[in-house]
């Protein structure tokens, strides 16, 4: 405002936006930044077992630990015992060396009572395994605070026993093939989006003002309506013994025991999906189609031009911010979407937002958040890109 | 000749056109007739199609209000709604205020971190949400579900709030001022009643954005924060049974209901604008 050019000018509006901008700060962005140190930093096991892990560090890694080694390790795993915390070591050093979950009980049970010169000896004749290297490199491994574990595991990789990076065992990559399963999933529910989004907001747009609202509030009722409500509607009309199949049925279209199976897989996925997202790819286009004067198609028409020239030469061109923020955002809510894959897609259907869940239920946190990461960066350099075609200024959102 | 092609290239995209319309309602609608369903079915059963009255009922309906686990449920989601919504409201309303403002600094980056929350993948938002509140010992507690849905909620109320903001006339605020009104006074009697459309078109998005919303309540809410979409979960995936098709049924009617009002609010709107011109 031009009356206004002093420095007390510009608090008023700092202090308008501060109490926001601060909110978000302190429930969003702290805590995405949380989520990034926990996917690589994890202190359990060195803040459980500080003394072995200090004596550790100057372990060769070639013959079996010292007797002082063993001995302090058994006076820790004890305390942790007693303290109820030795579950979660035995868990976190499971995920570096697998099948190693039982070692510590046992050895904590046994150990306590012992009297003993022979440390050594007598873990050794409680189980086997604190013959092995591997375990102790294990326990090694879990004990560093920062660590790439997580995002090795993540994409599948694994370090071997030399501490090179090679791929994961076979039976235990599942990661990729669900990133690769998102992707496409996330590109194929866009193109339907688009491809059956454009046409509608095109009826919008041009349709008589009443009809036009109308038509608007078919677009957004579903697209504020809960998504479990609307999974629920898709599980009614899709099950084997649902209204889809039945109609099928009754118009013998398909014989009544060759129904088709269209939920709890793939299809179920993609059809639910591309409904849910729908609205996200009407909207924008909506927006940007409207704002197209009429005009122009009638000058292409009169200059002789026949319904698809004038479509593909003067409107289609115009209408392509629109295309391209619907695009963008029903991609990247594909790619994180998880309440609709869960319940429609059954096994094969599950994508990598699943899997951040799992992580989630099973307290793998670590994992989790370096999934998530992973999902989150693929979502930036998405932003990115389009910044650099479109503009992220011109990304319509109501 | 030339001609006729051109109409059937118009019929067949209008068939096209009315297609996507149905694939977008039509699972809303089939919804809501099975609800009434007299049968423990998800199907439309003989008496139904043949509209015998004793074939529809509303067991369901009361099934929901016998139900302490769904009433506790419509209960936690209001009270968390609200106290979301409230929380959301006041903070979007200022900061589209101060977003408005020419003067605001970084206008740019400011706008798309309040934003940011809403073009998060809700499944990144919920995991850095319940990693950091249940270490600060927030994880199933109203409070933590509250704080999350503001969160996600604000955005649409700054985005509603900005859109009446655009023609927001400024000299108004000068002319009161110059009446003798201080700035607060200025802004409750003048601004407020003039934007106040907007203030309730996104106090009622972040509501039902907060009403709907399920991943963060899945991670962070124990037994005691349950919402309905949470209640529903566990309904579509343990023991499935025609309640749910009810509950889905006054969610629909809950939407509608909202965007009516919105839709009245905005016609008020612009006859206010006709007269006052």
């Amino acid at each position: 405002m031009p009356n206004h050019r002093n420095m007390k000018s510009r608090i008023r509006p700092i202090g308008l936006a501060l109490p926001l901008v601060a909110f978000i700060v302190i429930t969003f962005l702290i805590p995405l930044g949380n989520m990034v140190k926990e996917s690589v930093y994890d202190a359990e096991v060195a803040g459980a077992l500080p003394s072995t892990l200090r004596l550790l560090k100057d372990w060769d890694g070639v013959d079996l630990p010292t007797e002082e080694v063993f001995r302090t390790l058994a006076t820790e795993i004890v305390i942790l015992q007693e303290s109820r915390a030795l579950g979660k070591i035995a868990n976190r050093v499971n995920r570096v060396i697998s099948g190693t979950r039982s070692v510590w009980g046992k050895t904590a049970r046994r150990v306590k009572d012992a009297e003993t010169d022979d440390m050594t000896t007598t873990m050794i004749e409680i189980d086997d395994r604190w013959r092995d290297l591997a375990l102790w490199r294990g326990i090694k491994e879990a004990g560093q605070r920062y660590t790439p574990r997580n995002f090795l595991h993540a994409v599948d990789l694994t370090k071997d026993d030399d501490g090179s990076i090679v791929p994961a065992e076979r039976e235990r990559r599942v990661y990729n093939t669900l990133y690769i399963r998102t992707l496409q999933v996330a590109i194929t529910v866009t193109l339907l989006s688009l491809l059956i989004g454009y046409p509608i907001a095109y009826a919008i747009a041009h349709a008589p003002p009443t009809l036009s609202k109308i038509l608007l509030l078919c677009v957004l009722v579903p697209f504020w309506t809960s998504l479990l409500a609307r999974a629920t509607s898709w599980i009614v009309l899709l099950q084997t013994q649902g209204v889809v199949n039945d109609a099928l049925v009754w118009f013998r279209l398909v014989p009544d025991e060759g129904r088709l199976s269209l939920i709890y897989n793939m299809t179920g996925t993609l059809i639910a999906m591309t409904q849910n997202l729908l609205p996200f790819a009407v909207l924008p286009i909506y927006a940007v189609l409207s704002s197209i004067p009429p005009t122009y198609m009638r000058a292409a028409a009169s200059l002789g031009a026949n319904p698809m020239q004038a479509f593909f030469r003067v409107y289609w061109p115009q209408s392509l911010p629109g295309v391209a923020s619907g695009c963008l955002l029903v991609f990247i809510l594909s790619i994180g979407f998880y309440i609709t894959p869960a319940i429609v897609g059954g096994t094969k259907g599950q994508l990598i937002s699943n899997m951040i869940a799992y992580h989630i239920d099973n307290n793998n946190w670590g994992l989790a958040a370096a999934i998530s990461v992973i999902v989150l960066l693929s979502v930036l350099l998405l932003y990115v890109i389009f910044d650099r075609w479109v503009g992220v200024d011109k990304l319509k959102l109501s | 000749m030339e001609r006729a092609f051109w109409n059937i290239g118009k019929g067949v995209l209008t068939l096209f056109v009315v297609l996507g319309f149905v694939f977008l309602v039509a699972p809303l609608l089939v919804v809501i007739p099975l609800s009434f369903n007299a049968e423990p079915y998800f199907t439309f059963t003989e008496g139904m199609l043949r509209f015998e009255s004793e074939a529809y009922s509303l067991r369901w309906y009361r099934s929901i209000f016998e139900s302490e686990d769904w009433l506790r449920a419509i209960q936690n989601s209001f009270f968390i709604g609200i106290f979301a919504t409230v929380l959301a409201t006041v903070l979007g309303t200022l900061a589209a205020m101060g977003l408005n403002d020419p003067r605001l600094p970084f206008r740019k980056f400011v706008s798309a971190l309040i934003i940011s929350p809403i073009v998060t993948p809700i499944i990144v938002v919920a995991v850095s949400v319940y990693f950091f509140y249940t270490d600060l010992g927030l994880g199933q507690t109203y409070l933590g579900i509250i704080l999350a849905h503001a969160m996600i909620g604000a955005p649409y109320v700054v985005i509603t709030v900005s859109a009446t903001l655009a023609n927001f006339d400024y000299t108004l605020l000068r002319a009161a001022a110059s009446l003798g009104a201080n700035p607060w006074t200025a802004f409750r009697r003048v601004q407020l009643p003039i934007i106040s459309r907007g203030v309730i078109t996104g106090a009622l998005f972040a509501f039902i954005n907060s009403f709907d919303e399920v991943v963060i309540v899945l991670f962070m809410a124990g037994l005691k924060q349950r919402t309905i979409p949470r209640e529903m979960w566990s309904g579509i995936r343990e023991e499935i049974s025609p309640t749910i098709l009810a509950v889905a049924t006054l969610l629909i009617l809950l939407v509608v209901l909202v965007l009516i009002t919105v839709e009245l609010l905005k016609t008020l709107g612009e006859k206010n604008k006709l007269s006052s011109n």
